[in-house]
């Protein structure tokens, strides 16, 4: 039986492969030089250049945190390529001038570019390495005044609100990956959607890393005006590859009155080998700011990939009545380190935050669940309740979980509950004696688990994300 | 229906079973008795196909097949079910799910259509019916939270709806009262058919008084001691083990 569950556990990452366009390479390192090469790449106006360079000259002072339960050998910043490109890039008007090798990874990924124009359901945004490749549905969402544009081609054409809100939830001197990510960001995908208007579809972007020793820094802004609604959805993928690649994202969300922003990320950038080589870094700074009364921000979360994961997305309730939500699947396996979890900060009277994690330890995999929940004085009448779950196959991972809780208001409701479960030869075999196969077992038991979380994504991803789940685990036990 | 020769088994390498010869016809009831550590558990563990139990020696061929080369649920859905000594708890899976699972398995195995949980409630629900209980624990985890009858209960419950050929008992009787005793009783005899078989794995006598076998063999060092019919549990009640192990070796 042991000999199966190292089986199972070595199942190969199935989205490894690279794509062999040219790529327009800065050099690696980091200094001010090179984020002025980067900003000027991109045509941006002074004011950003500023900020960026403002952020690096934080970042040199900031150390990275050591607080999380991760380990890894210390990061050379200065081995990294901060801006990565297919070459030949000129201005893309439609998708047919899309180099015909990035989009055929994008068909492998399964991410049907091409098909999004026949099918009504999902606008894409697809970044491949540091450009945004191509953002489908552009005039379908203009009609209804939403914009969903590359964050390079926001900056150009609405450069207002972008500087408006660029940096107000997450400054760019929040932490040492923020402050990283505000010096050098590439690209990402920006959206705003207008008073009153409920966005007619879901909006999606696709993340890759495809050129080797590069990091990707992709910043993300959404806004959604008073009483819109916007539904977004990331995924994310890499080639297999022996170095690290360091992931540092950040994103941004605001909600105004009456606004309400449903963020969905499935990620699976390569976790690294069976023996722990390779694999991505992912340091990923995510928040939202419930800044108007009665909104509300929702957070799901399928986090399969990553050699680390180091990411808490984050509720800001400033306004009165405004909601959080954090819903979370983790799920390590062979030698990846997990440290996530959410931040729910209240500040506006009658707020409220829902907390539902659950980590899937395997391998020799380490899961950690870190959250904080603080209720500020003036926040009368908070109430949280978080459930974290821990589930542990085999006996040679870990779960762990750091519950902060921090109250000030007296007045405040919350509600903390934990499991930790196993799956182990035992379960496994009493379903085998009762006809259920031990894939489908670990399949049943897991996706029981996670069933919480899975019901908050969108339809067409829940089953993407129980295929990930099913692909993450394969054989992980016997 | 199930013949067992000369079958050589133990766990981590040390062999527990020394040749165990049995053989058992549909229809039929048996018994397997014996002290604590004479291989009962594991002579059902090894017909169940727990993978920590290897064989080293001797056959075990159910209904023409050799039941050794197949894999558990492959043996469940050849219609062997053990009832376990120790139900497993498995969080986040009702156990109505649990069971529409094992009995949609069978049914792919047979080439029938699955259930879906309307049909299955019915199913489920006649059931409960042939064996006379009400359900209650039907929305909660597979055996989490549950009383140590309720676990004997639900592993009953569980072999009505799947209606093995051979269902195999371990120690069902443990850690049950006499109420419980008689209802997990009832529900086997009742059970009980011509085409089927049960092996009855008990430490004591007292199950055998509800559920009347057909024949009684006595384990002792990892080999059948002694056979007999149902009075053969009675004597061993009165005696105790200790004159069985005498002329160990005399099958």
């Amino acid at each position: 039986m042991t000999g199966s569950v190292e089986q199972h556990v070595s199942q190969p990452y199935k989205y490894g492969w690279s794509t062999d366009v040219e790529s327009d390479l800065v050099p690696a390192g980091l200094n001010e030089a090179i984020i002025r090469l980067i900003s000027e790449k991109k045509l941006e106006p002074e004011w950003l250049l500023q900020w960026r360079l403002s952020a690096y000259r934080n970042w040199l002072k900031m150390k990275e945190p050591t607080w999380a339960n991760v380990k890894y050998e210390p990061i050379d910043y200065q081995a990294v390529h901060y801006y990565a490109a297919p070459k030949k890039q000129k201005k893309l008007e439609s998708l047919d001038e899309v180099d015909p090798k990035v989009l055929e990874t994008f068909s492998k990924l399964g991410i049907p570019l091409e098909e999004q124009k026949r099918l009504a359901g999902v606008a894409v945004d697809a970044v491949f390495d540091s450009v945004s490749v191509a953002t489908t549905f552009k005039a379908k969402l203009a009609e209804h005044g939403v914009i969903f544009l590359p964050f390079s081609e926001a900056v150009r054409e609405h450069p207002k609100l972008v500087r408006k809100y660029l940096g107000s939830v997450v400054p760019a001197t929040d932490n040492f990956f923020a402050a990283l990510n505000s010096a050098v960001f590439t690209d990402g995908s920006f959206v705003y959607v207008p008073e009153g208007v409920r966005c007619p579809m879901e909006l999606s972007t696709y993340f890759r890393i495809n050129a080797a020793s590069t990091g990707q820094f992709e910043r993300t802004l959404i806004i959604a005006e008073e009483g819109a609604y916007v539904s977004y959805l990331e995924g994310c993928s890499a080639p297999m590859r022996d170095q690290n690649q360091l992931h540092a994202a950040v994103v941004e969300l605001v909600a105004l009155s009456d606004g309400e922003i449903k963020y969905s990320t499935v990620q699976n950038w390569y976790p690294g080998d069976e023996n722990g080589k390779g694999g991505i870094y992912n340091f990923v700074t995510k928040r939202g700011d419930c800044r108007g009364r009665n909104s509300k921000i929702s957070w799901t979360q399928v986090e399969t990939g990553s050699a680390i994961t180091w990411k808490y997305p984050s509720c800001l309730l400033t306004g009165d009545n405004s909601i959080g939500e954090f819903y979370s699947v983790a799920v390590t396996n062979n030698h990846q380190q997990a440290d996530t979890g959410t931040k729910m900060i209240h500040i506006g009277k009658n707020t409220r935050s829902t907390i539902v994690s659950k980590g899937i330890s395997a391998g020799k995999s380490q899961n950690t669940y870190r959250g904080q929940v603080k209720i500020m004085k003036n926040a009368q009448g908070a109430r949280n309740f978080s459930q974290c779950d821990s589930m542990l196959i085999g006996d040679k991972c870990g779960a762990h979980t750091f519950p902060y809780i921090d109250v000030r208001n007296s007045s405040a409701i919350m509600e903390h509950e934990a499991t930790t479960s196993k799956i182990g030869e035992d379960q496994i075999f009493y379903c085998q004696q009762r006809g259920i196969s031990a894939e489908d077992a670990v399949s049943m038991i897991v996706n029981g688990f996670c069933k919480e979380v899975f019901r908050e994504l969108p339809m067409e991803f829940a089953v993407e994300a129980q295929n990930l789940l099913g692909i993450s685990l394969e054989g992980s036990v016997g | 229906m199930l013949e067992i020769r000369n079958l050589h088994a133990g766990v981590d390498g040390v062999e527990i079973l020394k040749g165990i010869d049995l053989t058992i016809n549909a229809g039929e009831v048996h018994a397997i008795m014996g002290p604590n550590g004479s291989g009962k558990s594991t002579l059902a563990q090894v017909l169940a196909g727990h993978p920590a139990y290897g064989v080293s020696e001797g056959s075990v061929v159910y209904e023409g097949r050799n039941l050794l080369e197949l894999e558990p649920e492959e043996r469940a859905c050849a219609g062997v079910f053990m009832a376990f000594q120790y139900p497993v708890e498995i969080h986040g899976i009702t156990n109505a799910y649990f069971l529409r699972a094992a009995v949609n398995a069978k049914r792919r195995c047979q080439d029938l259509e699955e259930l879906d949980p309307i049909d299955f409630m019915e199913v489920l629900e006649q059931k409960l019916d042939v064996i006379g209980w009400t359900d209650s624990l039907m929305e909660r985890p597979v055996n989490h939270g549950f009383s140590g009858g309720e676990k004997k209960r639900n592993e009953i419950l569980q072999m009505a709806v799947l209606e093995p050929k051979l269902a195999v008992l371990d120690e069902t009787d443990s850690g049950l009262d006499i109420d419980a005793l008689k209802a997990v009783a009832e529900a086997v005899n009742t059970l009980r058919r011509p085409d089927n078989a049960s092996l009855v794995v008990t430490h004591y006598q007292r199950l055998l008084n509800f559920i009347v076998p057909d024949f009684v063999h006595v384990l002792a060092r990892g080999r059948i001691a002694k056979s007999g019919g149902k009075e053969l549990a009675h004597e061993l009640e009165s005696k105790g083990y200790d004159w069985i192990k005498e002329p160990a070796g005399v099958v």
